[in-house]
């Protein structure tokens, strides 16, 4: 109807928040994203604890998994309803802690300033030396995969941390339910060409975000699934 | 021989089992077909070994029981391969029925 208007209005920003049993961070992370957003969607991917009332308490947007399906199924559901409710700018942010809110608005400027269609925070991007070795390491095998697999140089496949625009929200089809996500997103930006852009960010490694996320077993059956993915589309 | 008997006599158990599912309709004609295809040609290469022979010469094995073995190793590890490619399947759709779940329940809800 009156799309001139809607596009000179601020775009909408929607936080995306996956979270699985987040009883411990939740709170704190929406807190502090509320300061960048009101627009919070917690998607509570059949958490055991409370998560979801913790979110509730905090105001997000609950959709709530019956049974857990993983990150994959939980940012596909998470990226729908940011759509339905007319998001502009989509943002997927980590429930366990690692990311500073702080980084939310280097994560959209490229969006609105230079027409990228998709922002990777990279944990590794000259920044952030905190990592620990390990994860460093099983970080740039994860990298080396997702070139050889699909063609894209990352510095960092993995990052939770993801801005983009409504083209590519509409665009980007998840199959995958768990980690493997990550790469998969890599994989699309690949098939529909769009323009990718790298921003440095801040992780905040605790033991209690390390304990959560990849475990070398968790890696080799992402890689093994990321080849079925590879193979059959 | 006593192996020979135990396998006939456990394909036949089998293949009475999967013909009552098939009328139960817990299996399909697509699979009654196979399955019993299948355990058929079992007993006849176990009843008569030598039917082996022919497909060894053919493909340069020594005997013709090889023949069976490594052809039953490659076969059972196409039936992993598709049950993993399965299951990779259904558990997408499940994932497709949960999100479908969380977005209706919220209705209009929505922000």
């Amino acid at each position: 109807m009156n799309s001139i208007t809607q596009k000179t209005a601020t775009p909408k920003i929607t936080v995306i928040i996956p979270a699985y049993n987040e009883e411990k961070t939740i709170q704190q992370v929406i807190r502090e994203v509320k300061s960048y957003t009101e627009n919070i969607i917690v998607i509570d991917d059949g958490s055991t604890d409370n998560t979801r009332k913790m979110a509730e308490q905090e105001g997000a947007i609950i959709y709530h998994h019956i049974i857990n399906r993983g990150l994959g199924g939980a940012l596909s559901t998470g990226i729908q309803a940011a759509l339905l409710g007319e998001a502009d700018i989509f943002l997927t942010f980590d429930a366990d802690g690692q990311h500073r809110a702080e980084d939310i608005p280097k994560m959209i400027k490229p969006i609105i300033e230079e027409g990228a269609d998709i922002v990777i925070g990279s944990r590794l991007l000259n920044l952030s030396k905190n990592m620990p070795v390990f994860r460093k390491l099983a970080n740039h095998i994860a990298n080396a995969i997702t070139y050889i697999l699909f063609g894209i140089k990352t510095t960092d496949s993995q990052s939770g941390l993801r801005c983009f625009n409504k083209k590519t929200a509409q665009l980007i089809d998840i199959k995958t339910n768990s980690m493997e996500v990550s790469s998969e997103i890599i994989k699309e930006i690949k098939n529909h060409n769009l323009k990718f852009v790298e921003v440095p960010i801040q992780a905040i490694y605790t033991d209690y975000s390390l304990s959560k996320g990849q475990n070398f077993i968790l890696g080799l059956k992402t890689f093994i699934k990321l080849i079925i993915l590879k193979l059959f589309k | 021989m006593l192996i020979q008997f135990l396998i006939v006599t456990t394909a036949l158990f089998i293949i009475i089992r999967i013909i009552l599912g098939f009328k139960k309709g817990s299996i399909s004609r697509k699979n009654l077909i196979f399955w019993v295809g299948l355990w058929l040609i079992i007993s006849v290469i176990v009843l008569l070994p030598r039917t082996t022979n022919f497909f060894a010469k053919i493909l340069g094995v020594g005997r013709g029981t090889d023949v069976a073995i490594y052809l039953s190793i490659v076969f059972i590890f196409y039936l992993l391969f598709k049950l993993g490619l399965r299951l990779e399947k259904i558990e997408r759709e499940i994932t497709k029925i949960v999100k479908e779940i969380a977005i209706k329940s919220r209705g209009d809800k929505n922000p």
